[in-house]
C-alpha cells in the first residue's frame, strides 16, 4: 500500500527533487544569510579596527580597514586614563551582590508562587506580572527621592538592596515557570520523610534548578555590568563609579579622542562576548524562556 | 513542617512556636505561603508603592531638593499642558516608537526565518545575528556615534562609495531619527531568538498537511506560520513598545538630546528635569505621565491586538 509511508516520506517521494523554484529559494536564502551576517559583523570589525589606529590614522579618508601601524597601546592609555581598576572592582561588587540577591530571593518567592496554595496567592502573582510590564523608567525619579531621604545617594545601596526583595518580577516569573516543570512527587516524598517547606525549597528545588539559576544569574550579571541609568543617577564621586559610568564619562570629556573611546568600548564589550561564548546555552535558554513559557 | 516535628518540650518555651502549633493545617499553609512571598511583598511596598506615593505627593508641590517642598496645587499639571519641550519629547518618543517597533518586529521575524533554515554552518550565523544584542549599552552608543560620524564614519563612507551624499546623521534633525531606528534594528537579536524558538515549536505536520492541500511557500507562511506564531509576535510587540518608550543611554551619549531636541526622548527629558534642572515636582508629574501613557497603550494593545492572537492551548 502506498499510504503506509509516513506523510513526510510520501510528500518527499511526490515532490520533484530539485525544481527551479526550490533551487532559487535555496540560493536566495544563502545569499541573504551571508549578506545580513556581513551587516551584523561589520560594526564589530570597524570597532576593533578603529580602536587599534593612531590618532592621525583614525581621521583619514578613505578609512583604513586594517590599521597601519597597529597600536595596541591605545588600550593601555584608555584603561589607565581613568581608574578602570577601581571601576571594575565597583562593578564586581554591585554585580556580585545583585546575582546573589536575585538567585536566592527570586527562587524563594517563586517557590511560594509555584508550589504552595494559599488565599491571595493569585492576587499577588497578578501584581508580580503588573510590575513586569511597568518599566523602571517610571520609578526613576520617585525612587531617587526615597533613596535620597534614606541618605543612600553616592553609595551602592540603591543599586544592591532592592534586588534582595524578590529579585525582580521577571526573575520570579522565570523561576516559577521552571519550578512548575519539576514533578511534585519528588517534593511530596521529601515531605513524607519529614522535610519542611524550607527544606524542600533548599534541598530539592534549588539543586534541581541549577540551569535556570545559572541563566538568571548570568542575565543579572550582564544587566549590572551594562546598566548606566541606575549608577549614573546614584553614584556621584568617581571612586564609586561602575564601568558603565566610567565609560560614559569618556563621552562628556571632549579632550578624549576617538581611538581611546573605542579602545575602552572594545575592552568593556570583550568580557561580555567571552561570557556569551562560555555560556551560550544559558543565554539562549534565558531568552527563549521569557518568550515562550508565558 | 519544622515546628510540627520539633521536640514539644523545647517548643513550649517559645511563644511563637506555641502560637504556630495552635494554627490549623490550613492556616499554617497560608502562613508558610506568605513567608515565601514576603520578600516580594515587602519589596513591592518599599520600592513601588512607597515611591509612587511620594511621586503622588510631589505632583502638587514644587521642590528643588534644597528648600522644603512648596504646595503649588495643580501648577505642575498646567505647566505640562503648555510646555513646548514636553510636546517635542512626546513627539520624538512616539514617532520613534511607531517607526522602530514594527520595523524591528518584521526584521526580527525575517531574520528568524533565515536562521531557521537547515544549513551546515547555521549555528555560526545564529551566533553572529545574536551578538549585537549583547553589546553593553554605553559601548554600543560610542560605537554608533563613531559609525555615524559625518566625516570619518563607516556608514557615510559606504554611502559615498556608491556615489551618495555626505549625510549629517547626528547633526541634521531630519536624519537623526533614522540613525536611531537603524541602531535599534541592528540589536533585534533577542526577539529574533524568541521568534526562532517559536518557529521550531510549530509541528512539522501542519506544513505537510498544508503542502498536500497544495499550499505554496507564501501560503504556508500566511496560513500556518503567522497564526501559530501570533502569541509570540504579540509578546515581542508588547516588549518592543515598552522598550521603545525607555530610550535613554543612546540619546544621552550619542546626541545628548540634540540636534535641536530631535532626540529628546521622554525618559531623557524626565531625567534632565529631575537631575539637571532640579525640578522634582515637575519630574514626578512627568513620571506619572509616562506611567499613564504606557498603561493606556498596553490597554489598547491587549484589547485590539491581543484579541486577535491565536492560542493553541488556551489557559495552559
Amino acid at each position: 500500500m502506498g499510504f503506509s509511508q509516513k506523510p513526510a516520506e510520501f510528500i518527499e517521494s511526490r515532490r520533484k527533487p530539485t525544481s527551479y523554484g526550490d533551487m532559487l529559494f535555496h540560493w536566495l536564502t544563502v545569499f541573504l544569510l551571508v549578506l545580513f551576517a556581513v551587516v551584523m559583523v561589520t560594526p564589530f570589525i570597524w570597532l576593533l579596527s578603529s580602536s587599534l589606529k593612531t590618532q592621525i590614522n583614525i581621521f583619514q579618508y578613505p578609512p583604513q580597514l586594517i590599521p597601519d601601524p597597529i597600536v595596541p597601546e591605545n588600550y593601555i592609555y584608555a584603561l589607565t586614563y581613568k581608574p578602570f581598576g577601581t571601576y571594575f572592582r565597583n562593578t564586581l561588587i554591585v554585580a556580585g551582590l545583585n546575582v546573589l540577591a536575585v538567585v536566592f530571593t527570586s527562587s524563594f518567592c517563586a517557590y511560594g508562587f509555584a508550589r504552595l496554595r494559599f488565599p491571595g496567592r493569585d492576587f499577588w502573582f497578578g501584581i508580580v506580572m503588573a510590575t513586569l510590564f511597568l518599566p523602571y523608567a517610571v520609578l526613576l525619579v520617585p525612587s531617587f527621592i526615597v533613596f535620597s531621604r534614606l541618605g543612600w545617594v553616592d553609595t551602592f545601596l540603591p543599586l544592591v538592596v532592592p534586588p534582595f526583595f524578590g529579585g525582580g518580577a521577571f526573575n520570579i516569573f522565570l523561576m516559577r515557570q521552571f519550578f512548575r516543570t519539576i514533578p511534585e512527587e519528588i517534593a511530596d516524598a521529601a515531605r513524607i520523610d519529614g522535610c519542611s517547606e524550607f527544606g524542600v525549597y533548599w534541598r530539592i528545588m534549588l539543586p534541581l534548578s541549577k540551569p535556570a539559576l545559572i541563566t538568571i544569574g548570568i542575565f543579572t550579571f550582564l544587566f549590572a555590568w551594562n546598566d548606566l541609568i541606575g549608577p549614573i543617577t546614584y553614584l556621584r564621586s568617581p571612586d564609586n563609579f561602575t564601568i558603565a559610568v566610567g565609560l560614559a564619562s569618556f563621552r562628556s570629556q571632549t579632550d578624549i579622542s576617538w581611538d581611546l573611546q573605542l579602545a575602552a568600548s572594545t575592552a568593556v564589550t570583550l568580557p561580555v562576548i567571552v561570557l556569551f561564548f562560555l555560556a551560550q546555552r544559558y543565554f539562549i535558554q534565558g531568552v527563549v524562556m521569557t518568550g515562550l513559557k508565558g | 513542617m519544622t515546628a510540627h516535628t520539633a521536640d514539644p518540650a523545647s517548643a513550649e518555651g517559645f511563644w511563637l512556636i506555641r502560637q504556630y502549633n495552635r494554627l490549623s493545617l490550613r492556616q499554617r499553609r497560608t502562613l508558610m505561603g506568605y513567608v515565601f512571598i514576603a520578600p516580594f511583598i515587602l519589596g513591592f511596598l518599599f520600592w513601588w508603592l512607597g515611591p509612587a506615593a511620594v511621586a503622588g505627593y510631589l505632583t502638587f508641590h514644587k521642590w528643588n531638593f534644597l528648600a522644603a517642598p512648596k504646595f503649588v496645587g495643580l501648577a505642575n499639571f498646567s505647566k505640562m499642558i503648555g510646555d513646548p519641550i514636553l510636546a517635542q519629547s512626546l513627539k520624538v518618543t512616539i514617532v520613534f516608537s511607531v517607526i522602530s517597533v514594527p520595523l524591528g518586529l518584521v526584521f526580527a521575524f525575517f531574520l528568524a526565518n533565515l536562521i531557521n533554515a537547515k544549513f551546515r554552518f547555521i549555528a555560526v550565523f545564529r551566533t553572529i545575528y545574536f551578538l549585537p544584542s549583547i553589546v553593553p549599552a554605553v559601548a554600543n552608543a560610542i560605537l554608533w556615534a563613531w559609525l555615524f560620524n559625518t566625516e570619518f564614519g563607516l556608514i557615510n563612507f559606504v554611502i559615498r562609495a556608491f556615489g551618495g551624499p555626505k549625510i549629517g546623521w547626528l547633526q541634521d534633525p531630519s536624519w537623526v531619527m533614522l540613525a536611531f531606528v537603524i541602531l535599534t534594528v541592528w540589536g533585534v537579536g533577542g526577539s529574533m531568538i524568541i521568534f526562532l524558538a517559536g518557529l521550531q515549536g510549530i509541528p512539522q505536520i501542519f506544513y505537510e498537511a498544508a503542502e498536500i492541500d497544495g499550499a505554496g511557500r507564501w501560503q504556508r507562511l500566511l496560513y500556518v506560520t503567522l497564526p501559530m506564531m501570533s502569541p509570540i509576535i504579540f509578546f515581542n510587540l508588547v516588549i518592543g513598545f515598552i522598550n521603545s518608550f525607555q530610550v535613554f543611554v543612546s540619546a544621552l551619549l550619542i546626541t545628548n538630546g540634540g540636534p535641536q531636541r530631535a532626540t529628546l526622548f521622554l525618559v531623557l527629558h524626565i531625567w534632565r528635569t529631575a537631575f539637571s534642572s532640579q525640578k522634582m515636582g515637575y519630574a514626578a508629574v512627568l513620571s506619572w505621565l509616562l506611567f499613564v501613557i504606557l498603561m493606556v497603550l498596553s490597554f489598547f494593545v491587549f484589547r485590539y491586538i491581543g484579541s486577535r492572537v491565536y492560542y493553541e492551548n488556551p489557559g495552559d
